[in-house]
């Protein structure tokens, strides 16, 4: 499947996840902040991503859990560089540029986006 | 307060299906207001007696250790109205099922061949998603006991499974 494909089809998951118009989804939108995703639309996007593409999801492997209520990886706010650290071993799929310049924890949803879905299943797929 | 929206099951199959049946009567108080002189089931109603059915489907599966909650309705479509005198079947099947929840799709149907045969069976589609909230990734803690299943639930399983002619 390509990169295309797999786009195509991770758009048509949000669209019915969230409940947004085609047109609201882009490579760089935010699942949380653009696309007003809540806790429970992970678990169904999640459910949604496996059935389209007959994929199993570990608890986790999607987005790490737990990261900001652990002191090991959270101080005051900020993701300590361990947590960083943590975070791009278990997110391969995400863009890490712009969250390292400024790692607070309330800036971490934005490394959920739209690509880094994609890039996800195209992980998986392979 | 009892707040059970199905009489009881008629199958049930764990992890995969089950349905539940309920008899709507004029005895039920809320008809009485919606409406005065056309009284029907309201739908919001309808909805809960599915997230009821597909609730313990839901939580059989691990043993009712889990609370399972409702936690999202992804679809709710009604094609007809129910009126006191009808029975309707809550047909609820297991779409996913993992330790964080289940996604459920649902169909409501009138228990009556004549409607069926006719086309106008079919009540509601009604798709759920249900949230094991012990095991929610933002990791916040719940009260340990299950509030989720009471008796009144449970018993509802238990005496489908304990099936057999009533006689005197």
């Amino acid at each position: 499947m390509t990169h295309d494909e797999i786009y195509a089809k991770v758009k048509v998951v949000l669209v019915d996840a969230l409940g947004v118009d085609d047109e609201e989804i882009t490579p760089s939108a935010v699942i949380r902040d653009d696309l007003g995703a809540e806790s429970i639309d992970f678990l169904d996007i999640m459910f949604r991503l496996e059935k389209a593409f007959g994929i199993k999801i570990p608890k986790g492997e999607l987005m790490p859990e737990n990261v900001a209520n652990d002191p090991a990886y959270v101080e005051n706010g900020v993701v300590k560089p361990a947590g960083i650290a943590m975070l791009k071993e278990k997110m391969p799929h995400s863009n890490f540029t712009e969250f390292e310049k400024d790692p607070k924890v309330e800036s971490m949803s934005k490394l959920f986006t739209v690509e880094a879905i994609v890039k996800y299943v195209e992980g998986k797929l392979k | 307060m009892r707040w059970i929206w199905i009489d009881k099951f008629i199958e049930f199959t764990p992890r995969t299906s089950a349905v539940a049946l309920k008899n709507c009567s004029l005895a039920e108080e809320h008809l009485h207001d919606l409406y005065p002189d056309f009284p029907i089931v309201p739908h919001s109603l309808i909805v809960e007696g599915m997230a009821q059915t597909a609730g313990i489907l839901v939580g059989e599966a691990r043993q009712f250790k889990e609370k399972v909650i409702l936690a999202k309705i992804g679809k709710a479509v009604f094609h007809r109205l129910v009126r006191p005198g009808d029975t309707i079947l809550f047909k609820a099947t297991v779409d996913q099922l993992n330790e964080q929840g289940a996604s459920i799709s649902g169909r409501v149907e009138l228990l009556d061949d004549k409607a069926h045969a006719a086309g106008i069976g079919l009540v509601a589609e009604i798709e759920l998603m249900f949230s094991h909230i012990d095991q929610n990734i933002s990791g916040i803690k719940f009260p340990e006991h299950n509030f989720v299943f009471t008796e009144q639930f449970t018993d509802l399983l238990a005496n489908y499974r304990l099936s057999a002619p009533v006689t005197l």
